[in-house]
């Protein structure tokens, strides 16, 4: 069962087009991941789920019904997203921070209550972090402030969970951290969505993968079926290999001779 | 609500606020200098008159000022997401200046003239602004419009120069002058009348609107995945505090500082979050407007400008704040 499916979308900037007639299923309570080159046109195809650009041929369906139906409340409790960079200009505290992610959950002009705040503070406590409450995001450290925006985007609790590129700056062991997490949420029946350029987190955690190329779907399938020699050869255009050590797909770039 | 520290400051700021409200219309240069006692209100007819018909209508004004440009820009910093920006900066300042030294240049000093004249100007300092931006087709929104905004301030303060070169030297030039430096020695209740409901109305929506603020502070991205209508929200808001501010600032010209600096001090009391940055905010600028005006109309035996003083005393406040821990 499909959660979000893409029928034929097309969307472009100006006269370049980004995607064209792009259709994909995303199943439901899965980890999906989406690789693909710079430029490829992950990020746009996220933010296309989110509704955050409107297609302009072809439709975005989410749980069985077209985007167009829901509401625009409706649609941030169903879906939540970690944005690739989060530039915050204000010093606002960890739970602060945490706490803007229930807003949906609040009417327009509510303020977040006693429920708001226990929510944050279980989201901070699940992930480990309740010890950085007080303190401000921007004195964090690159690895706390993504599982900080992680459960800003947690104590929405939406069903879905788009993520763009959530572990590229990541030294191993926060990385190793963040793709655990996104493993338990996908166990709890959370569907998550993820862009990355990193073959090892796709090997890791992910079920599904889409294989991006000039706003197409190169390839896409379980990981097993897709993660192959062939298909990420034809998808970066350059010579790659995928080998399996200790059960697990490895990517290996060729020599550099080859590039050229 | 589980310990929030940061609004246990707003009643003691309240009643501060309240605390100088009420001192204010006692202090002054009638009957003698400095403070006069309540008593008198009971045996003088022009004490009670001085009270009435000068002070009072001048402290609420100060009051209305400090918290309007205070609040304009909290809100302001905060939908542009850069605390540097300021109430007057979308043209709205320099439009107001110019429209009050054309008045006090061509239709003779009256304060309803000068009054109409800087709203007139401010207003159309925004909304040239905005049409500018609208029309220009590189950059985002917001690098269009705070440009925009520079390009027609710049414009109006060389308008500012041209007129003050063209002015009497012994007559206009100097009220010219004084009115820019900011001041409220031409308030009466008329004054508050007409500036009250614009004004209230823009405190109203800003303080209603105070957690859509810290959204709007967010990238476009991520506000949007958590449901904020960015174009709409961000218009209101902004409409709100120009107006307001264009309105205070026609009848008390350009006081500087106050926008700039009291959202900062707001933070560096209580946090980022303008759930309790707004308020506290609003309730610090009423009270440093109120007494640096209460300065203003008593120190000397004539009128200092009111811009100068908060310039001055807002400059020195701010320095040992970000000094202090």
């Amino acid at each position: 069962m499909s959660i979000i499916s893409l029928k034929d979308v097309s969307f472009g900037y100006g006269a370049e087009k980004a995607l064209s007639d792009l259709s994909l299923e995303i199943p439901a309570g899965q980890i999906t991941a989406i690789l693909g080159p710079n430029g490829s046109g992950k990020t746009t195809l996220l933010h296309l789920m989110l509704g955050l650009l409107i297609p302009q041929t072809g439709q975005v369906w989410l749980d069985g019904q077209p985007q167009a139906h829901y509401t625009r409340r409706a649609m941030c409790q169903f879906i939540g997203l970690v944005p690739q960079l989060e530039y915050l200009p204000f010093n606002f505290s960890v739970l602060e921070y945490v706490l803007l992610g229930r807003t949906p959950h609040l009417g327009m002009l509510e303020l977040p209550g006693e429920r708001d705040y226990q929510t944050a503070l279980s989201m901070l406590d699940m992930l480990g972090l309740t010890h950085l409450q007080a303190r401000l995001v921007t004195e964090l450290s690159g690895g706390e402030r993504q599982m900080v925006i992680l459960a800003r985007s947690l104590s929405q609790q939406t069903r879905i969970l788009l993520l763009d590129e959530p572990t590229s700056h990541l030294d191993l062991s926060n990385k190793g951290r963040i793709l655990q997490v996104l493993h338990d949420l996908a166990e709890q029946g959370i569907t998550v969505v993820f862009t990355t350029h990193d073959p090892e987190a796709v090997a890791l955690i992910a079920h599904q993968l889409i294989l991006m190329r000039g706003g197409q779907v190169q390839a896409s399938g379980t990981v097993a079926q897709t993660l192959t020699t062939e298909n990420l050869t034809a998808t970066y255009g350059v010579p790659v290999q995928v080998i399996s050590v200790a059960g697990r797909a490895v990517v290996l770039l060729a020599n550099f001779v080859s590039y050229f | 609500m589980a310990s929030r520290n940061e609004a246990k400051l707003l009643v003691p700021l309240g009643v501060v606020l309240l605390v100088v409200l009420g001192l204010s219309i006692f202090i002054g240069r009638y009957p003698t200098p400095y403070i006069m006692s309540p008593s008198l209100l009971y045996h003088d007819d022009m004490a009670r008159q001085v009270v009435w018909s000068l002070r009072l209508p001048r402290v609420l004004m100060a009051l209305l000022l400090g918290m309007t440009l205070a609040t304009a820009g909290t809100v302001l910093q905060m939908i542009f997401r850069n605390p540097l920006v300021e109430p007057g900066f979308l043209g709205v300042s320099q439009g107001a200046a110019f429209g009050a030294t054309l008045a006090i240049l061509w239709l003779g000093s009256s304060p309803l003239l000068i009054e109409f004249f800087a709203t007139f100007f401010a207003l159309a300092g925004l909304f040239l602004s905005y049409y500018l931006a609208k029309q220009w087709n590189f950059g985002g929104w917001t690098l269009r419009l705070v440009l925009a905004g520079m390009v027609v301030s710049a414009l109006f303060s060389s308008g500012v120069g041209i007129l003050k070169y063209l002015a009497d030297p012994l007559t206009q030039l100097p009220e010219i002058t004084f009115w820019l430096l900011g001041g409220l020695w031409s308030v009466t209740w008329r004054e508050v009348g007409y500036s009250a409901p614009v004004v209230l109305a823009g405190l109203l929506l800003s303080y209603l609107m105070r957690w859509r603020l810290n959204l709007l502070s967010l990238n476009e991205e991520t506000a949007f995945s958590l449901g904020v209508a960015m174009e709409w929200e961000r218009a209101l808001l902004l409409v709100g505090a120009v107006a307001a501010t264009a309105v205070v600032t026609s009848v008390g010209g350009i006081v500087g500082w106050v926008g700039l600096i009291i959202p900062h001090v707001a933070r560096r009391l209580c946090g980022a979050n303008a759930q309790f940055t707004l308020p506290t905010a609003m309730l610090l600028g009423g009270i440093f407007v109120v007494i640096c005006d209460d300065l203003a109309r008593t120190m000397l035996l004539g009128e200092i400008p009111l811009g100068i003083l908060t310039s001055l005393i807002g400059a020195l406040v701010f320095m040992g704040l970000m000094r202090s821990n």
